[in-house]
């Protein structure tokens, strides 16, 4: 097949319905697209026809939502099927999952639903991802959380966990870098130090998106992983200084909910493509890094 | 396949498709006779990885049978098609009693 | 399974407890570090739990959604959603039972073909999603011999749903999103009508008398003659010829199958 599978260092963005016919008129400029896979997972129809004929002329990255990798029950073996089948039809460049479970005695919560870091997770999340890759035939990028609370059983930190995933299994990771600034917050930590301790060298994709705030009565501050905003500014500059460390990587923009029209969304990806490419010419630590540093002195 | 005893006969039914091939046949009223045409723009696929908006809509409030949440009346446009509004009373499971009529309370949004 | 293997699976157990019922309290196993916010984080689970499936029953069935109102509808997809949650990870098909659901929903009891409403938009749905098939013309029937066309099998578009109604829930489907006028509404007769989807666009189609049964036996294996002659036993006014030339119209035959010995025939 002449169409090219690999997702280059450029920006993405999440494919929606809304925007196929935008995409299949203009062929803007953009380095891939990235849709979740579950919505694939019809026959026929539509969703296929589009998805197909935009293959045709990008490549593509397989995004699960629901394999419950996390669950403590086996992974679901028709869902595992179809996602192989998925993966067969559209050859895509890349293939994620989330750390989280959503499948809990066969009733499908269609949420995210947060671990507890432990020796035993570790393990129970390494084989279904071992049986992941195996069945799709692809190594799997596992994305960070955004998290809204932690469990007194957890025994190490989301990082820590990560590592030990990546070894025993092999998988690779996706940082989600506006998970990392609500989980952060939610959670009380600072956000620049866990970009800084993240283990860049296995990350194949980074994901952007934009969260909701909400202030409670005492002053608290709860983000939430809306994806239905623009990306916040403090979200770009752990970006960016994910960047610096990490070098330049594939770079998703996700807008799920109040989706803007193809213009704007785009503009978002062109924002990120612009931060690649001064990370690609010069190769170089510009502004940020001085930062970093006057915040490592200062901190 | 016994053609003893059967009302259509093989002539039967070849001259009824013949007569269907031909296009002489009276389309009306047919299959076609209303073609309704739905889903023009595409639908959205509603698997995501988004959180929802916030923390005080749907997943807060308790869902049963006892709350006033269940004295809801249909409000929409389905009135308007002859089905008369109904505030009879209804039964509900567990010998609890609900209401159709309207009442001014707060709905879970 | 080993002891560290039940306590994942006692975690998810309390903590999917918890979400399917806004009454108990956060599980103990989250961190508290002050009561508040573990509280506050825990609900953000149970909202977007909540508000994603009734978001998947609002797109789903956005007349039902319009006939009943925002409020009506949120309250009902949520009773629907506590006794049917999905039980699949994929959403595209969820809330077939929707239908039947209402049917017995005390509160629809007013609207009462609610329930075929919802049968109806679950049709459109599937057909969007099912199989693609390229619909055959009527010229095929030509090229097989005359005496054979009794013992053909057609092979349906895999999109195809039939719908039968006692209420003129097609009429009233079609006049909710503003392409038929509600006026001519005959609320004493009942509709029957197929759902398919030939290429891209959904299509309901109003069937004549005789269609829904006929198209049924077709669908399942029934040979021509032996459809046909059901239909008429049924009504002795039924029109093969309008009813093939409809079916193909519509785009529903996609391939045609010589009878053989095993073919099987309905009885």
């Amino acid at each position: 097949m002449a169409r090219s599978s690999t997702i280059p260092a450029r920006a993405g963005v999440g494919l929606k319905a809304q925007h196929y016919e935008a995409v299949l008129d203009g062929r803007p400029d953009l380095g891939w697209f990235e849709v979740h896979a579950e919505n694939y997972m019809g026959a026929g129809g539509p969703p296929h026809h589009y998805l197909t004929r935009i293959r045709r002329d990008y490549p593509l990255s397989l995004h699960g939502v629901g394999l419950s990798i996390g669950g403590a029950a086996p992974l679901d073996e028709a869902h595992l099927a179809r996602f192989k089948d998925l993966a067969e039809r559209y050859e895509p460049g890349l293939v994620s999952e989330h750390l989280a479970w959503s499948t809990h005695n066969d009733i499908y919560f269609n949420d995210l639903l947060p671990l507890p870091y432990t020796n035993e997770t570790v393990v129970r999340v390494s084989d279904h991802l071992e049986r992941m890759q195996d069945v799709v035939g692809h190594r799997v990028l596992l994305e960070n959380p955004s998290t809204y609370v932690t469990f007194r059983e957890s025994t190490m930190s989301e990082i820590d966990f990560l590592k030990a995933v990546v070894k025993l299994s092999g998988c690779g990771l996706l940082l989600d870098v506006n998970n990392v600034m609500v989980s952060a917050t939610n959670q009380g930590t600072a956000p620049e130090a866990y970009i800084d301790s993240f283990p860049l060298e296995h990350v194949g994709e980074i994901h952007l998106g934009g969260h909701a705030r909400e202030d409670d009565d005492q002053g608290n501050t709860l983000l939430i992983d809306a994806h239905d905003r623009a990306v916040d500014d403090a979200v770009w500059r752990l970006y960016d200084r994910s960047l610096a460390r990490g070098g330049a990587k594939p770079t998703l923009i996700e807008w799920d909910n109040d989706l803007p029209d193809w213009e704007t969304l785009y503009s978002e990806a062109r924002a990120a493509e612009q931060l690649l490419e001064v990370r690609k010419i010069s190769g170089r630590v510009p502004p940020l890094a001085k930062r970093r540093r006057a915040h490592v002195a200062a901190g | 396949m016994a053609e003893k005893g059967k009302v259509v006969s093989a002539a039967m039914i070849a001259g009824a498709v013949a007569l269907a091939v031909s296009a002489t046949a009276q389309v009306t009223p047919a299959s076609a006779q209303a073609k309704e045409k739905c889903y023009g723009i595409s639908l959205a696929g509603q698997n995501d990885c988004a959180a929802g908006p916030g923390t005080t809509c749907a997943g807060t409030s308790t869902v049963d049978y006892q709350g006033n949440a269940w004295t809801l009346v249909p409000a929409g446009d389905c009135l308007k098609y002859g089905v008369e509004e109904t505030t009879a009373d209804f039964e509900l499971p567990g010998d609890r009693k609900g209401s159709l009529e309207a009442i001014d309370r707060d709905l879970p949004a | 399974m080993s002891p560290q293997a039940d306590s994942l699976a006692a975690l998810q157990q309390a903590f999917s407890a918890a979400l399917r019922d806004a009454a108990q309290p956060v599980p103990a196993p989250i961190a508290v570090g002050a009561e508040g916010p573990a509280a506050r984080g825990f609900d953000v689970y149970r909202n977007n739990v909540a508000v994603s499936l009734i978001e998947a029953l609002e797109a789903a069935f956005p007349v039902v959604l319009r006939l009943v109102g925002a409020d009506f509808f949120k309250a009902t997809a949520r009773a629907y959603i506590a006794e049917e949650p999905p039980r699949s990870p994929v959403l595209l098909l969820y809330g077939r039972g929707f239908g039947d659901f209402l049917e017995t929903f005390p509160p629809a009891a007013g609207v009462p073909y609610l329930g075929d409403m919802a049968r109806l938009e679950w049709a459109q749905l599937y057909a969007y999603h099912a199989s693609d098939a390229a619909p055959l013309e009527i010229d095929c029937l030509s090229a097989v011999p005359p005496a054979e066309l009794g013992s053909l099998c057609f092979v349906l578009h895999p999109s195809l749903h039939l719908i039968r109604s006692r209420w003129p829930v097609v009429s009233l489907w079609a006049a909710s999103g503003g392409a038929a006028d509600e006026t001519d509404i005959d609320m004493k007769s009942g509709q029957e009508a197929a759902v398919i989807r030939p290429a891209l666009k959904v299509e309901t189609r109003l069937l004549p008398p005789g269609g829904h049964d006929f198209i049924a036996d077709l669908m399942e294996g029934a040979t021509l003659g032996a459809a046909a002659e059901r239909a008429v036993e049924r009504d002795p006014a039924f029109d093969l010829a309008v009813h093939l030339q409809g079916l193909f119209e519509i785009g529903a035959v996609t391939a045609l199958l010589p009878s053989g010995p095993d073919t099987q025939t309905l009885q």
